[in-house]
């Protein structure tokens, strides 16, 4: 199978990688998919509760390179983004920017769950009110 | 002596051919183009002797006679006919066939298919290191079992099986067996007296000869075999096999059997020596490495690798300029992880993240070492990039957590 350019970019240096201490109360972690299925993602945001911008974002995959390359792709546009904007992604988005084939539509469907995941635990330790995580539209 | 890119690894899905093969092939494209079934003129009568040396050449190789040798289009051809063509000839004396979970899918297909006709199948489970249990076997046969098809060795795992044990229960019983010998001949003695095999497939571009030739063994004394046929025509091969003989093509398979046999003994030992000399490296390089199927019961070519935390696409990705391959789901159009591992018990997580290594004839120690400080290189990148390696180093059991899935 032919990668896209992009995806291969993201392959070869991916973005943000890493972690953030997930009990501090301004991390967001978001842990999706499952090693049975061949792809999980691990996505944290740190988020200043004052604006609700989105100050940094890591992330861990585990998963084929259109995985990789969808949750890269993710901090990158996650960051510097309010809560709203994030939660305004969508897979199809996703699926666009990097060309990904419809074999791999899965790979973003997963990165947008990451994204409200995280955002949803990050509510969650701000006792907001979490709406049941959406899932992403195939 | 430098390494030459992209290296080679994926044996198992086919093979380069020999130049000595090559050489053999070439006059009966051109000036040796006969029909081998042209009885009346020089040039039928030249082909038809190129064949029949061949035949000798391939009946060699399994100690069997040139008169049981057939020849088809490839081995997905012989197992449809070995199989079928059994069913269908002894239909009447039992309607029972036993196969096992880990064949190739030209014969699981075909056995699937004579269900549909009226067949009974048995798909016996493998043991944990990928062999048939004999004592599954015997528990299976029926009144009604007619054949037996148990592979040489598997195309994934490279596992070898007891096929002289089997063929000593099958002979014991009146049923016939019927071996996919495809990764097996050629690669480690095969005899079909020793063996007790009464049908054998085999395909020329495993063994370095060309792609779209096979052929198919049919024991003709105790028992004879008879085959129903599957293609109708001129009565070619015996009135087993119709079709004008692909003459270059048999000539190659003939040439690369005679290599073969003669080279087996220090070929094997060769194949052995880079096999370890790789599993070595990675062993000793890489934590958390897992080998899938018995090391005992293998062929000296295969090594099949689980890397645990790092998705085999990915990884082929990252070792673009190396040719292998992967039991992983992404590979494939299906999304499942390979049924092979999956019946061994291997987990889907670890199924994942295997990769198949097949080495061969024109593999060089330099390319071993390439290989594997590559695979090193990649694995620990793609680990450093995995949120499982992390929480495993935290000691956390993935097994054990509850993950949402799709």
């Amino acid at each position: 199978m032919a990668y896209s350019e992009k995806v291969v970019d993201h392959y070869n240096n991916p973005r943000n990688v890493g972690s953030l201490p997930k009990e501090d109360p301004n991390v967001g972690t978001g842990l999706v998919g499952a090693p049975e299925c061949g792809d999980v993602m691990k996505l944290q945001m740190k988020i200043n509760p004052e604006t609700q911008v989105i100050e940094e974002a890591k992330f861990k995959t585990f998963g084929c390179g259109s995985a990789i390359a969808s949750s890269s792709l993710a901090t990158e546009w996650v960051k510097g983004k309010t809560v709203e904007e994030a939660l305004s992604i969508k897979n199809t988005d996703i699926v666009r920017e990097l060309s990904l084939p419809p074999v791999k539509i899965h790979c973003s469907v997963l990165a947008e769950d990451a994204i409200k995941a995280a955002i949803g635990d990050w509510k969650k330790k701000h006792g907001a009110e979490v709406p049941a995580t959406e899932k992403a539209s195939h | 002596m430098a390494v030459t890119l992209p290296i080679y690894m994926d044996n198992h899905a086919t093979t380069p051919v020999d130049p000595r093969v090559l050489e053999a092939m070439l006059p009966y494209f051109t000036g040796k183009f006969g029909n081998a079934a042209s009885r009346n003129h020089s040039f039928g009568w030249s082909a038809e002797e190129a064949v029949e040396n061949a035949r000798q050449q391939v009946a060699s190789l399994i100690n069997a006679t040139s008169k049981e040798i057939i020849f088809t289009s490839g081995a997905t051809e012989s197992d449809n006919l070995m199989i079928k063509g059994i069913a269908e000839m002894f239909r009447e004396k039992g309607n029972h066939i036993i196969t096992q979970a880990i064949e190739h899918k030209a014969v699981l297909d075909t056995c699937k298919n004579l269900e549909k006709h009226g067949f009974e199948v048995t798909y016996l489970p493998v043991q944990r290191d990928g062999r048939v249990s004999l004592e599954d076997l015997k528990a299976a046969i029926k009144p009604t079992t007619i054949l037996i098809t148990i592979m040489y060795a598997n195309n994934e795992i490279g596992v070898i099986n007891p096929i002289a044990e089997i063929g000593k229960i099958a002979k014991e019983r009146g049923i016939f067996l019927a071996v996919d010998g495809v990764q097996a001949v050629g690669k480690i003695p095969v005899d079909v007296q020793k063996d007790n095999i009464d049908v054998l497939a085999i395909s020329a571009h495993k063994i370095y000869g060309p792609k779209g030739v096979g052929a198919l063994y049919v024991r003709r004394r105790n028992p004879r075999v008879q085959l129903s046929a599957i293609i109708d025509g001129g009565g070619h091969e015996r009135g087993m096999r119709s079709g004008t003989l692909n003459v270059p093509g048999i000539v190659g398979l003939g040439k690369a059997c005679e290599i073969a046999q003669k080279g087996m003994p220090e070929e094997s030992v060769k194949m052995l020596g880079l096999r370890e000399r790789l599993r070595k490296g990675l062993e000793a390089k890489l934590d958390e490495v897992f080998i899938n199927g018995s090391m005992e019961h293998r062929l000296p070519n295969n090594l099949n690798m689980s890397f645990a935390y790092v998705e085999g696409e990915s990884l082929l990705m990252g070792i673009n300029d190396i040719a292998v391959s992967s039991g992983s789901a992404c590979t494939s159009a299906t999304l499942e992880p390979s049924y092979v591992l999956k019946a061994l018990g291997v987990g889907e997580d670890l199924a994942h993240t295997s990769i198949r290594f097949g080495l061969g004839r024109f593999n060089t120690q330099e390319e071993v070492d390439y290989v594997i400080d590559k695979m090193v290189q990649v694995v620990t990148k793609l680990r450093e990039l995995s949120p499982l390696y992390e929480m495993a180093k935290e000691g956390i059991d993935i097994s054990k957590m509850k993950w949402q899935t799709a």
